[in-house]
């Protein structure tokens, strides 16, 4: 069987690969896939901890799956506001998104 | 040596699956190499399919239904989904069409994609590595042993129909009302899936009472009896039936039944071969192969207890209704595809029909002839539509730049005419598709699948058998109508008159379906046929009807309660229902060449049946059949636009209703009064009420006490202005520096850009998990 740690760097290189994008792209959509791939990092821990620590319990795939569905709805509040800000300002470019300069 | 064989069918999905992977990451910018790889999979697949199925055909009694040993799939909690392959006789025929006809019409989306245009398709990989996708979703389904799989390879299907269905996008058409690929591609994809949502609960219901999804345990004799005898949520209405029901859902979605057959005609907007591909040869039968498949589960009723069988009434009633409700709308379109599409409706209202009155053999042999001769319609009109295309550019390569602006219809029918001698090579094979989907007699393989369902009908249900006869006879016609309009007479545009013949990659696959579509019916002549019948042994029935014993009673069990059966057992094979098929292929036919191919249509001339039905006083009756019978319309004017609706209550719910408003000579929409804006506006409103009598206290009282105290200070500060100026403003001014100081720095994290917050946050994590660590490190020291 594969060791856990395995699962365990796959999800933190996952979740760092997801870092680097929400961190490093400029455009608003690269982001929201870049959080994405952030939350399916987790969903790769949960998964991983359940199996080889509770397998009997269903907790992990529980919280797996809530967390597809949190995932799915910021998603799709995500990209509403994109489109909002796209229209209002043009852009989806974040770098031009600075109204809360200070 | 035979189970070592079958165990390859689990590679059969893999090849294009791999196909798909590779093309989109590493090929795509080499087109060649891109088609060779999908094309090569498919042949590998191919190849490994007519193993299968050769190794299935000859396999020893009792080896099938063979089951391989099962992998770990999936599992949830202590459950535990298994994996195998399953093959039975339904699986080893599919494995014969499916690969076959996929194969074909990649090799000639090879030619369609380049032949002629200029400039090849930008997303050309793109093409090829959805149509292997396609062709992964579609062989998955079949080999694999649980709904599960089946259902997930079944979405996989859906998802790449929506995607090739859309493929051109960007396209848009002058004519708004004309539905664009983008929109179709939505249409399909949300209407199946009301279908799919169907599917889903009856896997659930199915899982709940049986605990698992493998065809091996929810088939076996004691699960099916207990599903028959076990009524649904306490109701007489038994279980079993209810399942079926959910799952004929599915059925109703992905085989475009009434009601949810709007999609399918849309569906045409993508290109041909994918029409060919998907939403005629293979796609739309996996809505067929499903009931096919679970036929045990839809015959236990009937298997098992003596109730009525309502929901096979159903099934059956919805089939002969879809049948001829589509190939009334076939007679008045004008677009080949159209034309097409009706009649592939059409065709799998059969198919429903033939299952639903429990003729599974019939209505499996139907899907797979059906398949064969499809595939070749679609793909010689894809072919004529092609050489329309050219023909146009051709004629008008010389001419001003306003009728390169016009828009042109190359699907229309009334701007072809005469292509046979343009096209030879697509005229002969279009004709022996046209042939066997109107059934014409004895050579063509559509006439000995639809008369066997015909005759099954005939002992099980006389309403459908009706019905059925009537909708083949139109069949025959409309069939009858587009190889006039299409290859008789003149050429009626300019088009026309120049259109090329197709390049070999795109006519060899027709003249190698053309050959099944012909030969293949031989392999089901019925043993009851005069003359020929006891001659020919009825090879399909034997192989595909042995296996599924359960439905082998069930469906005898059926006719006996409904009373068809006679005394003894035994049909009584009448031959009324061949006499009544011949009647109405060849009057079909007969009709249709009397009206459209003794007198070709001239350019210009209107359609003989719509000038007689408005002669008649019927042009609404023509026009409805044109516009669908205005289900689109239906549907918009419901569903659509009771989302909208619903969405626009909510929207006012939480804004308020648009209103226009003059501002300063200017128009603008003002959105007040919405029930949110309203509990924030009333909090802010209180706010300000208070604000207002605070400002009104500060003006007032602690204004005036202030100027008093002021005044008061006025006089004494006079004496203190030096400490004040010398002292406190140093003060004052001094902790203002300081703190501008310290703001500046600080000013800058504050930029506006969410990045740089989350980067600090990210910066902040890691330190505190640095921190949490070497602390934890440095406890046992301490």
């Amino acid at each position: 069987m594969v060791p856990l740690e395995w699962y365990l760097i796959l999800a933190a290189a996952l979740f760092c690969a997801g870092l680097y994008g929400v961190l490093s792209r400029r455009n608003a959509v690269a982001i929201l896939m870049g959080v994405e791939l952030m939350l399916n990092a987790v969903n790769v821990n949960l998964v991983a901890f359940w199996r080889y620590t509770e397998p009997a319990a269903v907790t992990g795939q529980a919280f797996a799956l809530f967390v597809y569905a949190v995932a799915a709805a910021e998603a799709a509040v995500g990209l509403a506001l994109i489109i909002a800000i796209w229209r209002t300002r043009g852009t989806v470019t974040l770098e031009e998104i600075d109204l809360l300069k200070g | 040596m035979t189970t070592t064989l079958l165990n390859l069918a689990w590679l059969i999905p893999v090849f294009p699956f791999l196909a798909f992977v590779i093309v989109p990451l590493v090929t795509y910018r080499n087109r060649k190499l891109s088609h060779r790889l999908v094309v090569g999979a498919i042949a590998v697949a191919f190849l490994l399919g007519q193993i299968v199925f050769w190794t299935a055909v000859t396999a020893p009694e009792g080896v099938l239904p063979f089951e391989s040993e099962s992998i770990h799939w999936l599992s949830a909690g202590v459950e535990r989904f298994k994996l195998a392959v399953y093959i039975d006789p339904a699986t080893a025929i599919m494995l014969f069409m499916v690969p076959l006809v996929c194969m074909m019409i990649f090799i000639y989306s090879v030619g369609y994609m380049n032949f002629g245009t200029d400039q090849v398709d930008p997303r050309y990989s793109r093409f090829f590595a959805y149509l292997s996708l396609f062709a992964t979703g579609m062989l998955g389904m079949i080999v694999f042993n649980n709904l599960l799989a089946f259902f997930i390879f079944w979405e996989i299907m859906g998802t790449c129909s929506y995607l090739l269905i859309g493929f051109w996008y960007e396209k848009k058409y002058p004519d708004p009302n004309k539905i664009t690929p983008k929109e179709a591609g939505l249409k399909a994809f949300i209407v199946t899936k009301i279908g799919d949502l169907f599917f889903m609960l009856g896997l659930a219901l199915l899982y709940a009472e049986v605990g698992s999804l493998a065809y091996g345990d929810i088939f076996s004799h004691e699960t099916l009896e207990h599903l028959a005898t076990t009524g649904f949520l306490g109701t007489q209405f038994p279980l079993a039936a209810a399942i079926a029901l959910l799952l004929f859902g599915g059925t109703v979605g992905k085989s475009a039944q009434f009601p949810l057959h709007v999609w399918l005609p849309d569906a045409m907007e993508g290109p041909t071969p994918v029409s060919a591909l998907t939403h005629a040869a293979t796609m739309v039968s996996a809505g067929v192969f499903l009931v096919v498949r679970c036929f045990p589960l839809f015959a236990a009723v009937s298997e098992f207890t003596h109730i009525e069988p309502l929901h096979m009434t159903i099934v059956a009633g919805i089939g002969a209704f879809t049948a001829i409700f589509a190939s009334i709308m076939a007679v008045a379109q004008d677009d080949i595809k159209g034309v097409l599409a009706y009649s592939t409706i059409s065709q799998l209202g059969y198919m429903v029909a033939a299952l639903g009155i429990g003729a599974y053999v019939a209505g499996a042999f139907h899907l797979i002839t059906h398949a064969f001769f499809k595939a070749l319609l679609f793909l010689s009109s894809g072919s004529v539509i092609h050489g329309m295309e050219h023909g146009h550019h051709h004629a008008h390569e010389h001419e001003h730049e306003e009728h390169e602006k016009e828009w042109f219809n190359p699907n229309d029918m009334k701007l072809m005419g005469g292509l046979a001698k343009r096209m030879p090579r697509t005229f002969w094979p279009f004709l022996l598709g046209g042939l066997a989907l109107s059934g014409f007699p004895l050579f063509t393989a559509g006439f000995w699948s639809k008369d066997e369902i015909l005759a099954q009908a005939y002992t099980a249900s006389p309403v459908v058998f009706w019905v059925l006869t009537v909708a083949a006879g139109l069949t025959a016609f409309y069939t009858m109508r587009q190889l006039c309009l299409t290859f008789a007479g003149e050429p009626r545009t300019e088009a026309a008159k120049h259109a090329p013949e197709s390049v070999p990659s795109m006519t060899v696959p027709l003249a190698i379906l053309a050959v099944f579509a012909v030969t293949l019916g031989w392999a089901g002549i019925p043993d009851h046929f005069p003359v020929i019948g006891p001659m020919i042994p009825n090879w399909f029935e034997h192989f595909v009807g042995s296996t599924i014993e359960v439905g082998e009673h069930a469906a005898e069990h059926a006719m006996k309660v409904a009373g068809h059966l006679s005394e003894g057992g035994h049909e009584t094979h009448s031959q009324l229902p061949l006499a009544m098929g011949l009647t109405a292929a060849l009057g079909g036919l007969a009709v249709g060449w009397l009206v459209y191919g003794r007198k070709p249509l001239r350019a210009g001339q209107m359609d003989p049946v719509e000038a007689a039905m408005r002669k008649v006083w019927l042009g609404w009756l023509y026009d409805a059949m044109r516009n669908r019978f205005y289900f689109d319309e239906l549907y918009q004017a419901t569903f659509v636009r009771g989302s909208i609706w619903l969405a626009d209550v909510f929207d006012a719910f939480d804004y308020g209703q648009p209103q226009k408003m003059e501002v300063e000579g200017q128009v603008v929409i003002v959105r007040k009064h919405g029930f949110v804006d309203g509990i924030v506006n009333g909090v802010g409103s209180i706010g300000r009420v208070f604000s207002d009598a605070a400002s009104w206290l500060d003006v007032n009282i602690v204004d005036a006490l202030v100027n008093l105290a002021g005044n008061a200070g006025k006089f004494a500060s006079i004496g203190l202005d030096r400490f004040d100026f010398k002292i406190v403003d140093g003060a004052v001014n001094g902790v203002g520096a300081v703190t501008k100081a310290a703001g500046r720095p600080l000013r800058r994290i504050q930029g506006g850009l969410v990045q740089n917050y989350l980067l600090i946050a990210a910066i902040m994590v890691l330190g505190l998990v640095v921190t949490f660590f070497v602390i934890i490190f440095q406890m046992p020291q301490m």
